[in-house]
């Protein structure tokens, strides 16, 4: 089989993914991949999704090689500039798509559920720019941690509901927008924020952000002599890293997705079920689900997306962990010796590049710089003090 | 069309053949007091009963059955010790489970079919298992003689609605309205008009759940539907109150769907 092609009918990558819904939202979910399976499939849907992320968005995103933080490591080190999209970060690949999408099947509002804010952000500013009614929900603690997104969600006219409910964090924010959803699934779509949930979102959600791999594939080869021996992204549920390993999986670069230690789903989870998909996901004995406890709200998740469980069954690529602690020096690292804040999420990437980097001497390794640290500025500010 | 009907559903055709409206009240097991509880609605006239084994993300599940879940989550309730605590009942009528779709896939199918068996359990809703994804559980279900209900929603096209039926064993739940459990100041419109539709199409019982909140509305769905279940009306009153208004509240829509039309 060939990797990262359509999952198969049942909306499989191996065993995992599926559609695990609400018998009321199954027709919502059928409708909507018979709606992108034909609108990807129309040339002037895709023209006009390409002149959306030229330009509004901002694409192509750059390359960047980090020539200080190389040296120091001693590998050539480069970065895709996700953070330079507009609104921050490659949320709004999808997020652009998706709207296009809505639009097209004649809804007229979006929900959607956000972990730091970035793809709250960037829902509710698709929403603005095509005139589409948005409400976003979040944890009580990610607004608390994430407030000045959430002032700009507001800002340009959607509604932010604080989510009180478990661990008022991402998870609990995809609960409250999935009951949204079932009560009002006759003019809203889902607009879910990563390669997640049921079919076909973890699916079209890839697709929507392939661009990030497919560009970084022909930079790469344009600029830097060839594809990277490393490939590194974090990993919440997975949407960055989707979309720039589809670039790289038919090539002999090693793939790595980052998951924060207190969230690692591959690392430390078994198979299971929320949130409509079969993946690898933290649970108890009884498989309750458990808690993911991280210094960013966005990789705050103890679940992932089925199709890097998918990839790490079959050993194509690997997710690592890091800790909070390295992903501080990192964030600081990077600042200081590039000029360039990154957001928390894209520093656990960093982080683990420079606790590898002995062992990666001489390589070429590309990391997804998935979004801006601005958002995470007060909040470390709070940590350095 | 399917197999000889289960404990369950038998039960229900029998009762239904003498004229009686069905009524299943929904508690959440293991949130303290949940067993008087039990015991009262079934002295009230309860036909069967839904014992809610509480999940970490309950998605189909609005406010009050959230904090009841969280209450006995909190309260260390666990599969295994709600079920425990199930085999100690001793009532006359049906027990099912309503459970989400983890708990089964965690344990296993085969292993968790049995346990439900082995506590006296005959039946089991799981409202995120949509039919395309049910093959497995029911099959291991079918095995160990659980009978495992599906649900049906307003927004199901017309030819959905007969495979729904045609794999639903114990009785079609008929999904009152486009959302999550909780109550409702109205009965939805779509409450009868797909437990009219289903009526028209299976004889296996169909019982209208999910925003069915008081005895009038009881009453008004049981003009089309067989019965009715009864979620976050009686789960507040065990929350707010205890076993004893939930056996009031049992009775009272008991009168209610009973009275002559
Ligand atoms: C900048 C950035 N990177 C990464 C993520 C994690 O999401 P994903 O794993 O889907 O890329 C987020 C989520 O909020 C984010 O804001």
């Amino acid at each position: 089989m060939t990797l990262m092609a359509e999952p198969s009918a049942t909306g499989r990558f191996g065993e995992f993914g599926g559609r695990f819904v609400p018998e009321t939202l199954v027709p919502a979910c059928q409708e909507l991949e018979a709606a992108f399976r034909d609108a990807w499939a129309d040339p002037v849907f895709r023209q006009e999704y390409r002149d959306i992320l030229r330009d509004y968005a901002g694409r192509p995103s750059i390359l960047t090689e980090c020539h200080n933080l190389g040296r120091r490591l001693g590998i050539r080190l480069v970065m895709k500039r996700e953070d330079l999209n507009h609104t921050g970060s490659h949320k709004i690949n999808n997020v652009l798509g998706q709207a296009l999408l809505a639009k097209r099947m004649g809804k007229t509002r979006l929900v959607a559920e956000t972990g730091a804010g970035q793809h709250g952000v960037a829902s509710a500013t698709a929403a603005a720019l095509m005139g589409l009614e948005c409400k976003v929900y979040m944890g009580a603690v990610d607004v608390a941690r994430q407030e000045l997104n959430v002032f700009r969600m507001r800002l340009m006219g959607s509604e932010v509901e604080a989510v009180q409910s478990g661990s008022r964090t991402l998870k609990d924010a995809v609960n409250e927008a999935m009951r949204d959803w079932v009560a009002t699934v006759g003019n809203t779509h889902y607009c879910l924020g990563s390669v997640m949930g049921p079919h076909p979102y973890p699916w079209m959600v890839r697709e929507f952000h392939r661009v990030i791999g497919d560009e970084a594939r022909e930079q790469m080869s344009t600029s830097f002599g060839g594809d990277p021996d490393v490939v590194v992204a974090c990993v919440g549920g997975g949407s960055n890293a989707m979309g720039i390993f589809s670039g790289f999986v038919d090539t002999g670069a090693r793939l790595v997705g980052v998951e924060p230690a207190g969230g690692a789903a591959v690392g430390r989870g078994v198979p299971g079920v929320v949130h409509g998909m079969r993946s690898y996901l933290m649970q108890d004995e009884y498989g309750q689900v458990q808690e993911a406890h991280s210094i960013s709200a966005g990789l705050d998740y103890p679940g992932v997306g089925p199709e890097h469980s998918y990839l790490a069954s079959i050993g194509r690529a690997e997710y690592p962990a890091v800790t909070d602690a390295e992903v501080i020096d990192a964030f600081q690292l990077l600042s200081r010796t590039e000029g360039i804040i990154p957001a928390l999420e894209p520093a656990h990437a960093l982080a683990w590049i420079v606790r590898e980097a002995p062992t990666m001497q001489g390589a070429t390794v590309l990391m997804n710089l998935s979004g801006r640290g601005d958002k995470d500025v007060a909040q470390m500010m709070e940590i350095l003090r | 069309m399917s197999a000889a009907p289960g404990r369950m559903e038998q039960s229900f055709r029998d009762r239904r053949a003498a004229g009686r409206k069905l009524l299943v009240p929904y508690i959440t097991g293991g949130l303290p007091g949940w067993q008087d509880a039990l015991r009262a609605a079934v002295a009230a006239g309860a036909d069967a009963i839904e014992i809610g084994i509480p999940f970490s993300d309950p998605v189909m599940d609005g406010p009050v059955i959230q904090e009841a879940s969280q209450r006995a989550l909190d309260a260390g309730a666990t599969p295994v010790s709600i079920l425990h605590e199930a085999r100690e009942l001793d009532v006359e009528v049906p027990l099912a489970v309503m459970l989400y779709y983890n708990t089964v896939h965690h344990a296993g199918h085969h292993r968790f079919a049995e346990q439900l068996a082995s506590a006296g359990i005959v039946a089991a809703i799981v409202p995120d298992l949509p039919l395309e994804e049910a093959g497995p559980w029911c099959e291991a279900a079918d095995a160990s003689s659980i009978e495992t209900v599906m649900l049906a929603a307003p927004t199901a096209p017309d030819e959905r609605l007969p495979r729904v039926c045609a794999r639903a064993r114990g009785f079609v739940y008929s999904v009152g309205l486009l959302g999550v459990t909780g109550e409702r100041s109205a009965l939805a419109s779509t409450a009868t008009t797909l437990a009219g539709r289903l009526k028209a199409i299976t004889d296996v019982p169909v019982l209208v759940g999910v925003g069915v909140s008081n005895a009038a509305q009881a009453r008004e769905a049981v003009q089309v539907a067989d019965g009715v279940v009864q979620g976050a009306s009686v789960v507040r009153r065990l929350l707010e109150a205890g076993a004893d208004a939930v056996g009031e509240y049992v009775a009272e829509v008991r009168a209610a769907i009973d009275a002559d039309i």
